[in-house]
């Protein structure tokens, strides 16, 4: 029964969207103050009714009812709780239905927090919203339905793939669909821009908390999908290039160019239909990346043309909206004339060559991951594209990024001049470089990777550090480090990211670097050197988990004698999907993580052993949640919020008609 | 329980010869130089049957057997390269991580770059326009006076 409700709140919500999309955009065309209103409520109730729809499916999976195919398919009953429920967004059907769940909140964000746009924008903006639900809405409806029913009931389910049955892998998609979707609001304020034929400072305000919000969840999403790469693939990589991972990346960098330029926007009023592309584009990518991941057209061509439903269903999704959004672009981006003027050396000229190296890598990134799709079907070659491609192409990017960084986060505004923006960073570049020469002598042999990656994370850390300080103005130390905590919360947040974005890149080029690996078959109690360690495996035991057996390896890492750690990789093996996963065991550090892995028992007694010392492991995990920190600094700004303020106060001055 | 445990056994028998996981303790060479050319080379090449893994990573017995081969290569003499094309005439360039840039590749390694151009190309040309004359330094006359009434308060 309440499966049945699910399902018709679903068939509900699309009729609202219709009615949120269409009416409220005839209304402000006509200046229809009744029909605009209409926008209000139809959000909300749409997110309602979407709710009530997901939690029913989560009902579902949590009470396992196996006459839903989609239980079935993707649940046990002996599967723990939290994957129960995670089971609800670990299949196409209800990954769908966040997605549209999201999408419809976000428009009921835009509803509730809205309060200080004027009427007109905010009608259009919630109708694009409502359109995007209705195009996604007809999509689940008819190609990936999460509520049909099965005819005989069978006893048991057929249990999530257990690579996914993990915390990290639990709450990945679900930030990363907060960020994907996200975007979506950046595109239907630029949408919704382009129809009123206006782009102002306050329009850029409007769009960039939206933006900032999506980023974060993008950086989160993403950090905890490499995260769980690391610990559960089971040779400590963090990041593959593999179509899905591009999938969200390429949003990720198009949101932080989009983040950068709308900051032009709100404070010079120039780079406008840059921007509006920007916004278009980054939500473009947003509905290539599902593509991606959910039509499987990447991975196998063929598995797509035998079903090729619902990849062309969102391929239409994508060509209309993007078709469209393109084509008002086309007819309106004249229309938005620059005010704001800037020399060459200037805050927004910098800020123009942030945007033009995330774009183009974003766009190396996305020909990469399309280029074996686009050689099969033109030039009838079946090849590859890798992390060496990638490492080769992308990175030079990240090179100019963080070497340009520093300097463009000082430069004034309008005209300024290289050296006098350069004076006070001179300490933090003579020290990244000589830094980065020490690093380089000391390790002979090894690639140029690491030292580049200290000196750009020096250069770019301390860059920020100087940037922050260079705010507190002039006089004492103590005064200056009081003044600090008066900085504004978006300058903050600027530091504190761009902190972050020093810290990962160190960290990725040094795990990249100086990882040391080990191979080789040890005895039950025999040790091994492992750099300056030793691990001694002491025992391997059967264990019963809640729905797997393993095979656990006890293992002590002893440092100089004395004990480190005790860890306990361990390899599984779930009996219902019949699949073997390897889980290994890490000893965090602050300077580095050692991480073991039990193989196979060989022939002539013993265990296949894999040890790696992974350095600064946790530092990559770090930087990526300082960038997010820094977001949430900059999205807590007063001026977001005296904005708001301001806009009431004017709002009840105004005697109503 | 004890149901679990016996499909588990029975499913640990049927697909324990596909357990086999990456670089496995015989596989390894005795010289450390050569091992790690084998490494390096055995990175850039993708698992024919495998979803995107490089032969380095795979469990696929296939990829095992590539890893002798490269090994085997390695012993024998060959280059690097050598190795490589070795393996790309048997199994064609979708085991390639890097595609060559050659032929339509081409278009792959150029767009980057020949974008980044482009786009440098548009971005001068537009902040040339938007630029201020450089010489236009300092106040007027009439806002310098207005400057100096606004001191004197």
């Amino acid at each position: 029964m309440i499966v049945e409700l699910g399902h018709f709140a679903l068939v509900l919500a699309l009729g609202v969207a219709l009615v949120q999309s269409t009416l409220p955009m005839w209304g402000a065309y006509r200046r229809n103050a009744a029909l605009m209103a209409l926008a209000e409520p139809a959000a909300m109730i749409q997110f309602v009714l979407v709710a009530f729809s997901f939690a029913a499916l989560t009902y579902a999976f949590v009470t396992s009812d196996f006459s839903l195919r989609l239980v079935v398919m993707n649940s046990h009953t002996l599967k723990p709780m939290l994957y129960k429920v995670s089971g609800v967004w670990g299949n196409h059907e209800g990954s769908l239905l966040l997605w549209v769940l999201i999408l419809a909140l976000f428009g009921a964000c835009a509803a509730w927090f809205g309060d200080n746009l004027p009427p007109t924008l905010k009608a259009r903006v919630i109708a694009v919203q409502g359109l995007i639900g209705v195009a996604f809405l007809l999509f689940m409806l008819f190609t990936s339905n999460p509520f049909l029913r099965l005819e005989v009931p069978p006893l048991d389910g057929q249990d999530l793939n257990p690579l996914l049955q993990d915390p990290g892998l639990a709450f990945h998609p679900p930030f990363l669909y907060l960020g994907y979707v996200g975007l979506s609001m950046a595109f239907s304020f630029a949408v919704a821009a382009l129809i009123e034929g206006r782009v102002d400072a306050a329009w850029g305000r409007w769009v960039r908390p939206w933006t900032l919000a999506a980023w974060i969840f993008l950086t989160i999403g993403i950090a905890l999908g490499s995260w769980w790469a690391y610990y559960e693939l089971g040779w400590g990589g963090f990041w593959f290039w593999d179509p899905v991972e591009n999938a969200s990346f390429m949003p990720w960098l198009l949101a932080a160019a989009l983040l950068h330029s709308a900051i032009v926007v709100e404070k010079r009023e120039s780079l406008k239909a840059w921007t509006i592309l920007l916004a278009i584009m980054a939500f473009g990518f947003s509905l290539i990346g599902t593509f991606i991941v959910r039509s499987g057209v990447i991975t196998s061509v063929p598995a797509f043309a035998n079903d090729p439903e619902r990849g062309v269903f969102i391929l239409m999704i994508l060509a209309v909206f993007m078709g469209g959004a393109l084509t008002l672009f086309a007819f309106r981006a004249g229309s938005m004339e620059a005010k704001g003027v800037f020399s060459m050396v200037s805050r927004e000229s910098a800020l123009v060559v942030n945007n033009l190296l995330l774009s183009v890598s974003a766009f190396v990134v996305f020909i990469g991951t399309i280029w074996p799709l686009v050689a099969e079907l033109a030039f009838d070659r079946k090849l590859s594209v890798g992390e060496p491609f990638f490492n080769a192409a992308f990175s030079p990017f990240v090179v100019g990024l963080a070497l340009v960084l520093p300097v463009g986060a000082m430069i004034p505004w309008k005209r300024g001049e290289v050296r006098r923006s350069l004076r006070p960073l001179w300490p933090a570049l003579v020290l990244a470089v000589s830094v980065g020469a020490l690093v380089w002598a000391m390790q002979t042999g090894r690639s140029a990777l690491g030292p580049v990656g200290v000196m750009l994370g020096i250069w770019v850390v301390l860059g920020a550090a100087i940037d922050l300080w260079s705010k507190t103005g002039r006089g004492t130390i103590g005064g200056r480090f009081g003044r600090m905590w008066r900085v504004p919360r978006a300058d903050w947040g600027k530091v504190v990211a761009h902190t972050g974005l020093g810290v990962t890149i160190f960290a990725v080029s040094a795990m990249l670097a100086w990882k040391t690996e080990d191979i080789r078959v040890v005895q039950v109690g025999e040790a091994f050197p492992l750099g300056s360690y030793e691990v001694t495996l002491k025992a391997v035991d059967e264990v019963e988990g809640p729905n797997y057996l393993s095979t656990m390896a006890t293992m002590e890492v002893r440092r100089a004698g004395a004990l480190v750690a005790t860890l306990t990789p361990e390899k599984r093996i779930y009996p219902v999907q019949a699949m073997p996963t390897t889980e290994a065991a890490i000893d965090y550090g602050f300077w580095r993580d050692i991480y073991l892995v039990i193989g196979d028992a060989q022939e002539n007694g013993g265990w296949a052993v894999r040890s790696y010392i992974e350095p600064f492991a946790n530092w990559l995990w770090a930087g990526t949640l300082i960038m997010a920190l820094g977001g949430c600094l900059s999205l807590s700004d007063r001026r977001y919020r005296v904005a708001a303020g301001a806009a009431r106060r004017t709002a009840t001055g105004v005697p109503a008609e | 329980m004890r149901l679990l445990r016996a499909t588990g056994l029975l499913v640990l028998l049927l697909v324990w010869p596909l357990t086999v996981q990456a670089v496995q303790p015989d596989e390894v060479l005795a010289d450390a130089a050569l091992e790690a050319r084998a490494r390096s080379i055995s990175h850039n090449l993708r698992c024919p049957v495998c979803q995107g893994e490089s032969i380095d990573d795979s469990n696929a017995p296939i990829s095992r057997d590539l890893r002798l081969v490269v090994r085997e290569r390695l012993l024998a003499g060959d280059s690097d390269d050598e190795v490589i094309d070795f393996i790309v005439t048997r199994y064609g360039e979708f085991v390639l991580f890097n595609p060559k840039p050659e032929g339509a590749n081409l278009i792959l390694w150029l767009a980057g770059p020949g974008l980044l151009l482009a786009g440098l190309g548009v971005a001068f040309a537009y902040v040339r326009r938007r630029g201020v004359p450089v010489l236009d330094v300092g106040l007027t006359d009439a806002e310098q006076s207005r400057l100096d009434d606004l001191l004197k308060k």
